[in-house]
C-alpha cells in the first residue's frame, strides 16, 4: 500500500480516489497470486497427463515391439524321396499328406546326433515350431525339384528358443523355475555358435490368423474382420445418422414427441454398449436369424451403438449453419429440400464427419457388445466376407491377453500398437477431411 | 375492389395516438392502401408468433412498378408483413396468418398453393448479405439451375451476364466469375444477392433492410439500382432510413406496433404526414 504501483503515482486528483487505487493495488498480489496457482495446477495436470500416456506408450512398445521380429533356426532338411513321394509321381495330393513332421524330426536329429532319449528329444523337438511341417509342405508343393536333395531350411523356432533369443528369458534362474532346461540351452547355444539362429522381420504376424502357438499367432484375421465390420458399420449409420438428424433438425415438427425422441437419443449415446450386445443377441440373432460371430451381426450392432453420436454431431452441425443461408435458398425458390442437400448440408459436413469418425473410432474399438454376438470365438481362418465367422482387433486383443504362455504377451502389446495405429490415422483423416471441406461463410 | 376500397379508406381525424397508447384495438390505416395498377393485394392480413399479435388487420396495395417503402420503429412488424408476402414466415415455428394476400389476383396462401414457385415469383433480398458459399457465377445461376429455366451453358451464361449487367455488378466481377461470392466486399455481395434473385425474373422483389449492412457509397449504388428495377419489377422495401426511404420510393408506408398507420404518396407522407405518429416518427421525435 506504501509502494503504489507506477501507474497510480501520476499526481493524486483527490484523496478518495487515492484510496481506490491503493484499494485496488493491495488486491492486485492476491489476485495474481491465484492466477498464477490456477495457471500452475493447468499445466501440472497436462504435464502428469503426458506423463501418464508417455508411461503407458513406453511400456507397450517396450513389450510389442519384439513381437514385429521372429526367430528363425537353419536345419538342413534331406528331402527324402522316397518318405515323401513314395511313387515317384510327384501327386500334389500325396506331396500334401506326407509326414513333414517326422521329416523336421528326422532333420533335427540329424543336426544333434548327441541326443537320446525320449525326453531329450522331445526337449529337441520343442526347439522347432509346430508350424514348420507346414512351411516344409508349403515348400514341396511350390518346388517339387527340392525332393532327394539336402538344403538348408530357416524354420520358425518355437515359443520357448523365440523368447530366449529376445532376451525375455532369464538364464541365470535355477533350472527348476525355468520354462527352458539346461539341455535346451547348450543346444540354441550350439545353433548360436554355429550361426544357426537369425531374427527376421516377421511378416507372419501380419498375414496370419491366430493360433494357439505364439509364434504363428497373427492378426490377420482379426484385422479382415475388423475392417468388414467397420466399412459395413460406416455404410449402415451414416446415411442413417445423417437422414435422421436432418429429419429431425430440419423437416420434424417440434413438439413432445420430437422432443421425447431427442432426450432418448441422447441418452442411447450414454448406454453401456454391452447393452448394445444384448440387444443385437437378442433381436438380430434371436429373432431374425442373422448367423451370429459374423462381421454382418457385428456391423448391426456397432451401427446402432453410432448412431447416436453420429445423430448428435449431425444436428449440432447442421445447428451451426447460419440460417442466412436456407433463407437465401428458399427465397429463390428452392424447395426445402434442395436447400438442404445443396447448401445445408455441404457446409454442415465437416462437422458431420467428425461425429462419424469420432464414431466410428469408438466402434473400432469396442469388445464388450461383440463378446455377446459371438465374435470371441477362436476363429484361425482369415474371413472372407460378412458372413464368415470372425473375431476383431480388440476383442483378439483381449483372448491374447488371457493367454498364459509368454510369446502372447508381447503379440498383445502389438496388437494394441496396431490399433492404437489405425486410432491415429482416423484421427487424421478426420482432421484432414475436416481442412479439406471447410468453407467459410 | 373499389367498394371494399373505399370501405377501408376512413377518415383519418378520428384515429389519434391517444387510441393507440390505450392500447385498443387500431385498424383504421389513414391514407389510400390501394394502388391504381396493383400487382399484390393484401387485406386485412394478421400474423401472430405464438400468443403475439405481431400484425393487425394490415391492408396495403403493391403497384406495378412502383417502390413500396415500409417504414417504423423496430418491431413494429414491417419485416414481418414483408415475409408474408413470399411466404417466409412458412419457416417459422408457430406462426401464423390470416387474411388475404393475392398475387395477380390469386390468393397465396390458398392450401393448393405451393411457397417454393411463389417465391421464385416474389423474390426476396436479405437485409445482412447472403451470398452462398460457392463461386459468383453459381450463387446467380443457382435459381435459374433448379427451376431448369435455361436449356443450355450459353444461355445459362448469358443469362448470368445479364442479370449480373441488371445489378450493376457485370463490370466488376465479369473477369473472376469463378471466385467465391463470400469473398466480394458488402455491397458487392449485396448486388450479387440481387443478381441472384433478379435471374428467376421475379414479379415482385421484397427487401429487407437491404443497405442496413453497407456503407454509404455502397447503399448509394444499391439505391440507384432499386430506381431502375422499377422499370421491370414491383419493389417493396423495408427500411430504417427515412432519406432512403424518401430517395427510391413512390409510396410510403408507416407501422407501428403491428398497425399499418399511415400510407400515402411518398411527397406527402414526408412533406406532410396527416397521423400524429406518423409526423413524430419522421420529424424523430421516437423511433
Amino acid at each position: 500500500m506504501n509502494n503504489p504501483a507506477p501507474g497510480a503515482s501520476a499526481p493524486p486528483p483527490a484523496p478518495a480516489a487515492r484510496r481506490t487505487i491503493d484499494i485496488v493495488n493491495a488486491s492486485l498480489k492476491r489476485r495474481y497470486a491465484r492466477e498464477a496457482r490456477f495457471r500452475f495446477m493447468g499445466a501440472a495436470a497436462v504435464f502428469l497427463g503426458l506423463l501418464f500416456v508417455g508411461v503407458l506408450f513406453g511400456d507397450i512398445v517396450a513389450k510389442g515391439y519384439t513381437a514385429f521380429a521372429q526367430t528363425y533356426i537353419q536345419v538342413p532338411v534331406y528331402f527324402d524321396s522316397a518318405t515323401l513321394d513314395p511313387d515317384g509321381s510327384r501327386d500334389p495330393q500325396v506331396l500334401a499328406n506326407a509326414d513333414y513332421l517326422g521329416l523336421v524330426k528326422a532333420s533335427l536329429r540329424t543336426l544333434f546326433p548327441q541326443v537320446t532319449g525320449r525326453a531329450q528329444q522331445r526337449a529337441l523337438y520343442a526347439l522347432i515350431s509346430a508350424g514348420a511341417p507346414q512351411q516344409l509342405q508349403t515348400m514341396v508343393r511350390q518346388y517339387p525339384s527340392v525332393l532327394g536333395t539336402t538344403r538348408d531350411v530357416w524354420l520358425i523356432a518355437g515359443a520357448d528358443v523365440d523368447m530366449l533369443v529376445k532376451g525375455q528369458i532369464d538364464r541365470e534362474l535355477p533350472e527348476a523355475d525355468r520354462r527352458i532346461k539346461d539341455s535346451t540351452l547348450t543346444l540354441v547355444d550350439q545353433l548360436k555358435t554355429e550361426g544357426r539362429i537369425e531374427q527376421r522381420f516377421n511378416t507372419g504376424f501380419f498375414t496370419n490368423g491366430t493360433s494357439r502357438e505364439p509364434e504363428l499367432a497373427g492378426i490377420a484375421g482379426a484385422l479382415a474382420g475388423t475392417f468388414y465390420t467397420l466399412a459395413l458399420t460406416l455404410l449402415l449409420s451414416f446415411p442413417i445418422g445423417v437422414g435422421a438428424a436432418l429429419y429431425l433438425q430440419e423437416f420434424a415438427p417440434k413438439n413432445r414427441w420430437t422432443d421425447l425422441i431427442e432426450v432418448n437419443i441422447n441418452n442411447l449415446a450414454a448406454v453401456p454398449s454391452i447393452v448394445f450386445g444384448l440387444l443385437g443377441l437378442a433381436v438380430f440373432i434371436n429373432v431374425f436369424g442373422v448367423p451370429r460371430s459374423t462381421p454382418l451381426v457385428g456391423a448391426l450392432v456397432l451401427a446402432l451403438m453410432t448412431l447416436p453420436t453420429i445423430i448428435i454431431a449431425s444436428r449440432a452441425a447442421l445447428q451451426s449453419v447460419p440460417p442466412s443461408i436456407r433463407e437465401a435458398a428458399l427465397g429463390v425458390g428452392a424447395s426445402p429440400l434442395q436447400t438442404q442437400f445443396h447448401h445445408v448440408l455441404p457446409l454442415a459436413l465437416p462437422g458431420i464427419m467428425t461425429g462419424a469418425i469420432i464414431g466410428m473410432a469408438r466402434a473400432l474399438g469396442e469388445s464388450a457388445p461383440l463378446l455377446m454376438i459371438g465374435m470371441i470365438a477362436f476363429i484361425v481362418d482369415i474371413p472372407q466376407g460378412i458372413t464368415d465367422s470372425a473375431t476383431v482387433l480388440p476383442v483378439q486383443i483381449y483372448l491374447w491377453a488371457d493367454s498364459p504362455e509368454r510369446g502372447f504377451v508381447e503379440r498383445t502389446s502389438a496388437a494394441i500398437l496396431v490399433l492404437l495405429g489405425f486410432m491415429v490415422v482416423m484421427n487424421l483423416a478426420a482432421v484432414l477431411l475436416r481442412r479439406r471441406f471447410e468453407r467459410r461463410w | 375492389m373499389n367498394a371494399l376500397a373505399s370501405e377501408i379508406v376512413r377518415d383519418t381525424s378520428a384515429v389519434s395516438a391517444a387510441d393507440l397508447a390505450k392500447g385498443g384495438h387500431f385498424s383504421g390505416t389513414i391514407g389510400d392502401i390501394t394502388t391504381p395498377d396493383p400487382r399484390m393485394v393484401c387485406r386485412e392480413v394478421n400474423v401472430w408468433y405464438g400468443d403475439k399479435h405481431a400484425i393487425k388487420d394490415v391492408s396495403l396495395d403493391i403497384g406495378n412498378h412502383q417502390v413500396v417503402a415500409m417504414i417504423g420503429p423496430s418491431g413494429c412488424g414491417k419485416s414481418t408483413f414483408l415475409r408474408c408476402l413470399n411466404r417466409m414466415n412458412d419457416t417459422i415455428d408457430g406462426c401464423r396468418v390470416r387474411g388475404s394476400i393475392t398475387l395477380d389476383g390469386r390468393e397465396i396462401y390458398d392450401k393448393g398453393l405451393d411457397p417454393v414457385p411463389l417465391r421464385a415469383q416474389v423474390g426476396m433480398v436479405f437485409q445482412k448479405p447472403n451470398p452462398f458459399p460457392k463461386s459468383i457465377f453459381e450463387n446467380v445461376a443457382y435459381g435459374a439451375r433448379i427451376h431448369g429455366l435455361t436449356n443450355s451453358k450459353a444461355e445459362l451464361d448469358a443469362l448470368v451476364e445479364t442479370s449480373l449487367r441488371k445489378a450493376g455488378l457485370w463490370n466488376e466481377v465479369k473477369d473472376r466469375l469463378d471466385q467465391p461470392g463470400t469473398g466480394l466486399s458488402g455491397g458487392q455481395q449485396q448486388r450479387l444477392c440481387i443478381a441472384r434473385t433478379i435471374a428467376v425474373s421475379p414479379e415482385v422483389i421484397l427487401m429487407d433492410e437491404p443497405c442496413s449492412a453497407l456503407d454509404p457509397i455502397a447503399t448509394a449504388i444499391i439505391e440507384e439500382l432499386i430506381d431502375e428495377l422499377r422499370e421491370h419489377y414491383s419493389i417493396a422495401i423495408v427500411t430504417h432510413s427515412m432519406q432512403q426511404a424518401a430517395r427510391v420510393s413512390q409510396r410510403t408506408a408507416y407501422f407501428h406496433l403491428g398497425d399499418l398507420v399511415e400510407v400515402g404518396e411518398t411527397t406527402q407522407v414526408f412533406t406532410n404526414p396527416r397521423h400524429k405518429l406518423t409526423e413524430d416518427y419522421i420529424t424523430g421525435r421516437f423511433g
